[in-house]
């Protein structure tokens, strides 16, 4: 039991320490605000002024729910670059030779990315409500927990790759090839319904997919699958996610 | 006996970092492990922390097997890195009370633990300021506040005064006997300043190349290899007839240089004067840790420090 009592203070320590520094670092929350923004106002107004009204929802509608799911998306992939940063300035040996599990540093630092990532999420929901998207009590809910379930599989492949990576500068280029094929070939953009075959093909394999899926199908009422099958699918996505993370945690 | 190492050993590849170490450390000493850079001393910390895994042979550390019992090791020990590791973006307090829940400090007695650690170290008034306002000897009484929260049994050091002036180096020896006495534990600090060594440590190890040439009191070690020395430039290089004299406990060549250790030299100068012949150059002097040094490995502790201790510092931002 007190076994299970320093486990959880661990998480809560090093989530603490992540929160924290996410509000004193005011370049990570202003960042956080103007991306999504410019995505949803510059990209989505000025490529709905060309596109016709998709599924009865006007373009800048249609891909609010990809718009928010990609901003998480970016956030929680990017979070993975701290821990390198973290070792180099040798930051993190303080914790990594702490008597907590490795399991429980990973689930400290997984959950001060998502909050991140989450910080950005609500801020989007909030950004809906302006922008005519149909948003009830229910339905933010219901989004925001699928925003936290894709941001929890998100960070964790984020710190796989950090924790396998010693430079930041390599990290970046890794990071490019996971999410712009995840991103592009995620439906966020465009419905999935009418693609080429191949690459229909190359959206369902895309755990990210059924994230955009989900999301479309509680805003707007639009999915190609049922909703808890995306859900249940997400949802074993980030269990892999979060067990090769903490396998990358124990050889770190 | 609170630190025990049998044959511990530890290989990168072909390199051999630690060799066949035996040790035993005993409860309430501040243990020093002197020697130059890469001579295996934060290798031999670091797998008695728990943070390498030994290639071979085994180690306890308070009674717990480094390799079975790491996390009851841990929980025994306070470690303080060579390299800073206090959380700059956290004030002094915050860093420290992390450590609290790390550490699993009750959580009754957290509040008041950090003020005791905190007066210790006098940080007292600078407690909620960020660290990256701190100097580079208030980061190191931080580390050092913060390696003793928990009560540990042992302190490890490892080079606790790296790249601090001569001034605030004496400060943080003032800190570290203190801490010792204060909280009654065991201190084992790696360094390669002599001085560190002489001031600070009950008993010294010296390493080289990952093996112990010498283990006693720096007053002991002193004694039975340095006495006093004298450092002599002869004219004529005639090494073999200096070496005959019986006062004359061992001799040394480097640079062109002899370095000769004599039981009294102000006894046995002016004897040894009329033996070299003319000389270019004589200096007496009271033998040190380096001498002890320079008469088991033929080398002086100094060389190498310099430009690859930088440069592995810069090379690790």
């Amino acid at each position: 039991m007190s076994e299970l009592i320093s486990e959880i203070e661990g998480i809560y320590a090093v989530w603490l320490r992540e929160a924290k520094i996410y509000v004193r670092e005011k370049e990570r929350l202003i960042s956080s605000v103007i991306s999504p923004l410019l995505w949803i106002f510059a990209f989505g107004a000025g490529v709905g002024s060309t596109v016709n009204v998709i599924s009865g929802y006007s373009y800048q509608v249609f891909i609010y729910p990809g718009i928010a799911v990609m901003a998480v998306l970016f956030t929680s992939l990017f979070y993975g670059v701290y821990i390198i940063w973290d070792r180099k300035l040798d930051f993190l040996k303080e914790v990594l030779v702490a008597p907590v599990s490795r399991a429980s540093v990973f689930a400290g630092k997984m959950l001060g990315g998502a909050t991140d990532a989450m910080m950005q999420g609500i801020f989007l929901l909030i950004i809906g409500l302006f922008i005519k998207v149909p948003l009830t009590p229910l339905v933010l809910i219901q989004a925001f927990l699928m925003l936290l379930l894709i941001s929890i599989a998100m960070v964790s492949i984020g710190l796989v790759i950090g924790a396998n990576l010693n430079s930041p500068e390599g990290f970046g280029l890794v990071i490019n090839f996971v999410m712009w094929p995840m991103f592009f070939f995620s439906g966020a953009l465009f419905p999935v319904g009418n693609l080429p075959s191949w690459l229909e093909k190359a959206t369902y394999v895309n755990p990210l997919t059924y994230g955009v899926d989900a999301m479309r199908g509680i805003i707007l009422g639009i999915n190609h699958f049922p909703i808890y099958y995306d859900a249940a699918i997400m949802f074993l996505f980030a269990l892999l996610a979060m067990g090769v993370g903490i396998l990358s945690f124990r050889r770190m | 006996m609170v630190i025990k190492t049998e044959g511990l050993t530890k290989k990168y590849g072909k390199i051999t970092a630690v060799e066949g170490l035996n040790l035993e450390v005993e409860e309430g000493e501040i243990f020093g492990l002197l020697g130059p850079n890469g001579a295996g001393k934060t290798t031999l910390i670091s797998m008695l922390c728990t943070i390498l895994k030994p290639t071979s042979g085994r180690a306890w550390v308070n009674g717990f097997d480094i390799v079975r019992e790491s996390g009851k090791v841990r929980k025994s020990i306070g470690i303080v890195f060579q390299a800073p590791s206090v959380d700059d973006l956290l004030t002094g307090r915050e860093n420290l009370a992390m450590h609290n829940l790390l550490f699993g400090v009750p959580r009754g007695i957290r509040k008041q633990r950090i003020d005791e650690v905190l007066s210790i170290v006098n940080l007292e008034k600078r407690a909620d300021d960020l660290v990256n306002t701190y100097s580079g000897g208030m980061r190191r009484r931080l580390e050092l506040a913060r390696g003793i929260m928990h009560h540990p049994k042992i302190l490890f050091l490892d080079e606790p005064t790296l790249g601090l002036d001569p001034q605030t180096r004496e400060h943080i020896w003032e800190y570290i006997v203190n801490l010792a006495e204060k909280e009654c534990m065991t201190v084992m600090l790696t360094t390669h300043y002599m001085e560190e060594a002489e001031q600070l440590c009950d008993r010294v190890a010296i390493i080289d190349y990952g093996k112990i040439v010498a283990l006693d009191y720096p007053q002991t070690l002193k004694n039975k290899v340095a006495g006093d020395v004298v450092k002599i430039k002869q004219k004529a290089r005639d090494i073999e007839t200096i070496k005959k004299l019986d006062y004359v406990k061992s001799v040394q060549e480097k640079d062109g240089l002899l370095y000769l250790s004599i039981k009294n030299a102000s006894s046995h100068l002016q004897d040894l004067l009329a033996h070299t012949g003319p000389i270019d150059f004589v200096e007496v002097r009271s033998g040190t840790l380096n001498d002890v040094f320079l008469h088991y490995t033929g080398r002086e502790i100094r060389e190498g420090e310099g430009e690859g201790g930088f440069w592995e510092r810069v090379m690790k931002r």
